[in-house]
């Protein structure tokens, strides 16, 4: 039975990252390239060692974002406020680490803890409107992004909360002293932001919240039925509400990993496009902790090897369409087998009754 | 322009008083109605079928919607009036057929019958007997429900000045045709719904403002009429709907965990007891055939020693050995003491288990029956909403 779970939760996402690759050879050979020369070119430069630090860390980043997604997924809730959130997150994080000093793990507990809140309180917002007013939370928080992008714009300016180094076109924040800096590890000859381990623990926490606790369950019953949730005494409304503001503190950790181990202070250089990256990490690791773990680190591996390509001739966005297939199959790959598991049940259902039949015949 | 012209032909012929230039929001439901016949019409419709027209109608409006029917058969159309309202029916139509479980009993002609008689044939000829069984009613009532009425957003009133008592040990039968208010009823006794004024009083819990789960807890165990809707995960493992409705108190939670072991293992117990096809409690609910699902809601709900069982067709799309089954369960629960609310549109069903029958029309208990000496013709009149009994 568990051989079979794994077997049936892997199956989609290696069809899909399969027929992904099918396509973008096609793409390859009309060009004129051999495929297999490319793939191979982009697997050694991709898992050279300083390259695989570099992915690591990134895949922080886009782990939680995937994590943040899935909890939404669950909730049948499209998340796509994470890019404002993790920007609420790293910014208030940044700056509640500068302006105090506090012992070393408490310092670091503090930004981590503000961040969370950050994130988590701006997508209330999302939340309230959806669960009282009834607006879209992709509508909201897509018009959410750019107000918390704003927002930051603005209080970044040198006047308030932003300073500008010497020699850099950059504003910033403060720095975070030294109490409120995470230290990296040493692993392929590189420096690993140690706050892969909280990823880590994210994840972990994230599936036990889900399937071991009554709240996790009420959380996954309101996503697949709201009425039958309602009816078993879950204050469904509620757990949407509640649910969203959890995506939204996850997400609010998405920069911290390299606030915190790296920059040590926030400035309009952070990336953006996390929420986009992060439901399609969910989508295609199911929305399990493992799975979304493997759809970051090839994520990350694509985006690093991207550039190695520009030397064989071949243009770099040919990653993006790769990126782009995977998820389109992704999801026809879910409702195919979807369908055959359930198929495969119901007809082990109707073995039991064709049994039974026989059974009280030869009596 | 063609077209506005033709649909004002349509209105003026048969005098359908409706203003072309007018937005449908700002519309009554009657005049919304007039709207709806003179599109089809305009579409060359030859026969109208009008599905219980007068639910949503006042008085007035029902009066102005008999002219233009009778103006529509006048100039030759034909009109299938579809209602459980005898008097309507005595004075439009020109023929009556009664319906009966799926099957046409017997067409009349209005002036050779009466309400009286129409009301038996849409019953039946013979209402079953109770099954007898161990009487247990204890004097104390488990859910009283004084002068509940309520509201829709919309104004609507659904439930108006609704009185029920249920005492333990006893089966409450709820009979009535469907839309007349049961469904929110039930939803008053869950506390998923709160009344506009009046109290519903469940388990000495006042249920407007206590949480469902409380109600749960406190010992209400409830089948739910859509199955599929409001008591199933249907994407969700046997031993997961187990738990769904049981989550909030020991043995299928302990603090905040899910019990996953005593939930599987009380799975088993279900499919065993009620005779659930299935090979396993990992079975998705959606593989299940309708009346095994239900069987499994049947006895999921019975666990736990409910002290009272909202059960509203609980029987519903199951075969006879499983009905049998889930009878014999519910007659069990009521000689242990559980007070059960029975609503259910198998009159076979009511009469065979209930101990008092309400009868529920346009959001009020009409009468309340006995099982022993009522005659089709009673329950007839009752459920039609003719005052009787």
């Amino acid at each position: 039975m568990r051989k079979n779970r794994v077997f049936w939760g892997a199956i989609a996402p290696l069809a899909a990252i399969l027929s992904s690759l099918l396509l973008v050879s096609l793409i390859l050979i009309l060009r004129g390239v051999n495929p297999l020369e490319i793939f191979k070119v982009m697997i050694s430069y991709g898992f050279s060692p300083r390259n695989l630090v570099s992915e690591l860390n990134q895949t922080v980043a886009y782990y939680l974002a995937g994590v943040a997604a899935a909890i939404g997924f669950k909730m049948l809730l499209f998340n796509i406020g994470i890019d404002g959130q993790y920007r609420m997150g790293a910014f208030f994080g940044a700056v509640v680490g500068a302006a105090v000093n506090l012992p070393p793990v408490l310092h670091v507990l503090l930004i981590v803890v503000v961040a969370m809140i950050a994130g988590g309180l701006w997508a209330a917002i999302a939340g309230y409107l959806k669960v009282r007013r009834g607006v879209s939370e992709v509508i909201s928080n897509i018009m959410l992004n750019f107000i918390a992008a704003a927002i930051i714009a603005f209080l970044l300016g040198e006047e308030l909360l932003g300073i500008l180094p010497e020699g850099s076109q950059n504003v910033q924040t403060r720095p975070i002293p030294v109490s409120g800096q995470m230290p990296t590890f040493k692993m392929f000859n590189g420096e690993v932001y140690s706050f892969l381990f909280v990823a880590i623990f994210v994840g972990i926490a994230y599936w036990v919240m889900l399937n071991k606790t009554v709240f996790g369950f009420n959380l996954r019953a309101t996503g697949l039925s709201f009425r039958a949730a309602r009816s078993s005494g879950v204050n469904a409304p509620g757990m949407i509400f509640v649910t969203t503001v959890l995506s939204g503190a996850i997400a609010g950790l998405v920069g911290i990993g390299t606030l915190l181990s790296d920059t040590h202070s926030y400035s309009m250089a952070f990336p953006s496009g996390y929420a986009f990256t992060g439901l399609a990490l969910a989508l295609l690791g199911r929305n399990h902790p493992v799975g979304i773990f493997f759809a970051a680190f090839l994520w990350s591996f694509l985006e690093r090897a991207a550039p190695v390509l520009e030397y064989e001739g071949v243009p770099p966005e040919i990653v993006i369409v790769m990126q782009g297939t995977i998820v389109l199959a992704i999801v026809i790959a879910y409702e195919v087998v979807a369908r055959i598991n359930l198929r495969q049940q119901q007809r082990a259902v109707g073995k039991v009754n064709a049994e039974l039949v026989i059974d009280k015949e030869s009596k | 322009m063609m077209k506005l012209k033709k649909l004002l032909e349509i209105a003026e012929t048969y005098h359908l008083d409706i203003d072309p230039d007018e937005s449908l929001s700002n519309l009554g439901v009657g005049e919304r109605q007039r709207v709806e016949i003179a599109k089809v019409l305009f579409r060359g419709a030859k026969i109208l079928i009008l599905d219980e027209p007068t639910a949503v109608l006042v008085p007035q409006e029902v009066t102005e919607l008999f002219e233009n029917l009778r103006d529509l058969v006048n100039k030759g159309l034909t009109v299938l009036f579809i209602s459980h309202k005898l008097d309507e029916v005595l004075s439009i139509a020109d023929d009556i057929t009664i319906m009966r479980q799926g099957t046409t009993v017997v067409t009349k002609k209005p002036a050779d019958t009466n309400k009286k008689e129409l009301a038996e044939l849409m019953v039946g000829g013979e209402l079953p007997k109770p099954i007898a069984g161990v009487q247990n009613i204890s004097k104390t009532s488990i859910l009283s429900i004084k002068e509940a009425s309520y509201s829709r957003l919309d104004g609507r009133e659904i439930l108006h000045d609704l009185n029920l008592d249920l005492h333990g040990g006893e089966i409450l039968g709820l009979a009535g045709v469907e839309g007349n208010g049961q469904s929110e009823l039930i939803e008053l006794i869950m506390g998923l719904l709160s009344p506009t004024t009046g109290s519903v009083e469940v388990l000495g819990l006042d249920a407007a403002h206590t949480h469902t789960r409380d109600i749960r807890n406190a010992g209400v165990a409830y089948i739910p009429q859509d199955r599929q809707r409001d008591g199933l995960l249907m994407s969700a493992p046997l031993w997961e709907n187990r738990i769904l409705g049981h989550q909030f108190a020991t043995p299928m939670a302990n603090g905040i965990w899910v019990n996953k072991g005593a939930a599987a293992e009380d799975s088993k117990r279900v499919v065993e007891e009620f005779d659930v096809r299935t090979p396993g409690v990992n079975v998705l609910a959606s593989a299940l055939s309708g009346g095994n699902q239900q069987k499994f809601i049947v006895g999921r709900e019975l666990s736990g020693d409910p002290k009272l069982i909202v059960a509203a067709q609980p029987t519903r799309g199951v075969d006879v050995g499983a009905q049998a089954i889930i009878w014999d369960h519910l007659m069990k629960a009521r000689s242990h003491g559980v007070g059960i609310l029975l609503i259910s549109a198998d009159l076979e069903e009511l009469f065979s288990l209930s101990d008092r029958i309400a009868v529920i029309y346009s959001g009020s208990i009409v009468s309340i029956l006995n099982p022993l000496n009522t005659s089709p013709e009673d329950l007839g009149l009752a459920m039609t909403g003719a005052k009787s009994a």
